[in-house]
């Protein structure tokens, strides 16, 4: 193939497929290029989608787009060895058209939306990893295939995912620091959808999402979920990897013991196990964005490290990159201006005027607070279901003595000047 | 003691025999110099096996594409890690 086109982009996951549908609906001749049997079968997601960043992509998608339950109620849960501490969200405005949150299943997603992409007029390659860029002096000019074949554009997008090989290969961006990544595992375990209902206290479509933290992460910095989708529950667990590496804990056996904690065991009880995923999930915030455009490139999702770890957001941000730089691309080419690093930096700008800089920006410190203070996953939870523990057992104790013990607890696990510490971190790394 | 093979057996793979996508570069430095060898524990799918002797071996037939082992060799850059040919590797049912 020598054919040539204006815009190639590498990959079918949330960004590439935005990216390439803009591009498309906006008239250019696209070629998308996926190493996957189909769009999806190489990716990976606990998996929420968030309305509002497709919505602005394609407005009515709720028509036929593969979507499972719509969420009418987060859980956060802080848990101890054999508790939990929790808070719960539920709300009829969650219950109300058009719904702002859903769990889906990536696969078929990713699927769907690629079918979006061709409608649209892209040409998609699957079965065909990109090996290389082709360099036309300082210019991205096109990619090299495993297919024998080279092809050309005025504009390569990449939206090649976390681990962003090409990027990399090109000298565009160094390596990852375990730090600046988590890795997740999880499971799909399948159950009726009347038993889920029952379990989780919903009713048809409706869905429920737990988000957890404590030590479940066996004292690293990570996360825990459990969500519910129309006849099966995703749950896993994902931390920095530069603690995986440093406790020596294998992370399917972390995710055996979560499943095994007290409070999660009976909500999974029963489900067959269909599948084990992994992935890598770029968190190490602003500070780690690397360059996102350069003559002749640009990089969008996960491969432009595009998440907010602390909202769990990631697929959205990933779509409204892939939006920003396809306009961009737009603009420029409706202007006969050529792709060159200076007119793609309007790319950077939009990004940073968008929520997904702005929202990245805000908790800048935080990768650095977490990776320096584990008693926030290991002290904090201990001493929360503790507290809980003590206030809430009727054994004849007066309330004021108990109070005295819960107080007493926290200052002798983290000494006075270290709980001021502790507020002050936390203060500094959310506000 | 937990069967990772067990959960790797629900998954669907089409493995490009005798092409492995990821090659340790040189088996001495894991051997000898690599005295962690943090592969063998944090690889999600135990793609790598710590021999009685310190040697590493890696077998990549049940490898999620994840990258951690890449990563985590931060020290040695001792994997070459690439993808699969396209079409190949781990092909998820749900992802």
């Amino acid at each position: 193939m020598s054919e040539k086109f204006d815009v190639i982009v590498v990959g079918a996951g949330p960004a590439g497929n935005s990216a390439a549908y803009t591009l498309a609906r906006g008239g250019l001749k696209v070629l998308q290029i996926e190493r996957g049997e189909s769009p999806g079968s190489k990716n990976v997601q606990g998996a929420i989608l968030y309305a509002d960043a497709l919505e602005r992509i394609i407005p009515d998608f709720r028509d036929d787009a593969p979507l499972e339950r719509h969420i009418i109620e987060q859980r956060v849960w802080v848990l101890s060895d054999d508790a939990y501490v929790g808070s719960n969200y539920r709300s009829a405005a969650f219950d109300q058209e058009p719904y702002n949150r859903y769990t889906i299943i990536r696969a078929q997603f990713d699927k769907w939306f690629s079918g979006k992409v061709q409608e649209a007029g892209a040409l998609l390659l699957c079965e065909t990893t990109v090996t290389g860029l082709i360099h036309d002096g300082t210019r991205v000019a096109g990619v090299h295939t495993d297919r024998g074949g080279s092809v050309y554009a005025d504009l390569v997008i990449l939206a090649d995912g976390v681990n962003s090989l090409l990027a990399k290969n090109a000298g565009f961006h160094p390596e990852l620091k375990p730090r600046d990544v988590a890795l997740a595992v999880k499971e799909i375990h399948f159950l009726p959808e009347p038993t889920i209902e029952s379990r989780f206290n919903v009713q048809a479509d409706q869905g429920v999402v737990i988000e957890m933290a404590g030590k479940i992460t066996q004292g690293m910095v990570g996360t825990g979920f459990l969500y519910t989708n129309r006849e099966s529950l995703t749950i896993g667990v994902g931390c920095l990897l530069s603690d995986f590496k440093a406790r020596g804990v294998p992370p399917y056996r972390m995710l055996e013991d979560m499943k095994a904690h007290p409070a999660i065991a009976p909500l999974i009880e029963g489900g067959e196990m269909k599948e084990y995923c992994a992935h890598l999930i770029p968190e190490g915030g602003y500070k780690a964005v690397p360059q996102t455009y350069g003559d002749g490139w640009m990089l969008v999702g996960d491969a432009a490290m595009l998440v907010n770890s602390v909202h769990r957001e990631g697929s959205n941000l990933a779509m409204t990159s892939g939006r920003l730089a396809a306009e961009t691309a737009l603009e420029l080419k409706a202007a006969d201006r050529p792709m060159s690093a200076r007119n793609l930096a309007a790319y950077r700008a939009r990004l940073e005027d968008s929520f997904v800089l702005k929202d990245l920006k805000k908790y800048q410190r935080l990768p650095q607070v977490f990776d320096r203070n584990h008693q926030f996953f290991t002290d904090y939870p201990d001493l929360l279901a503790g507290a809980a523990h003590t206030l809430l057992t009727v054994d004849g104790v007066d309330k004021k003595s108990k109070e005295k013990t819960v107080r007493q607890s926290f200052v002798k696990r983290r000494s006075p000047f270290g709980l001021m510490g502790d507020a002050f971190k936390l203060w500094r790394a959310f506000e | 003691m937990i069967k990772v093979e067990e959960k790797l057996f629900q998954n669907r793979y089409r493995v490009d025999a005798g092409r492995p996508h990821i090659e340790i570069r040189d088996a001495d430095i894991c051997q000898h110099t690599c005295t962690s060898k943090p592969c063998t524990v944090c690889c999600p799918a135990a793609c790598y096996t710590r021999e009685g002797d310190g040697r590493v071996t890696l077998i990549t037939d049940g490898c999620l594409e994840c990258g951690t082992c890449r990563i985590i060799c931060s020290e040695h850059g001792n994997v070459d890690w690439q993808y699969p040919r396209g079409g190949y590797g781990i092909l998820f049912k749900f992802g």
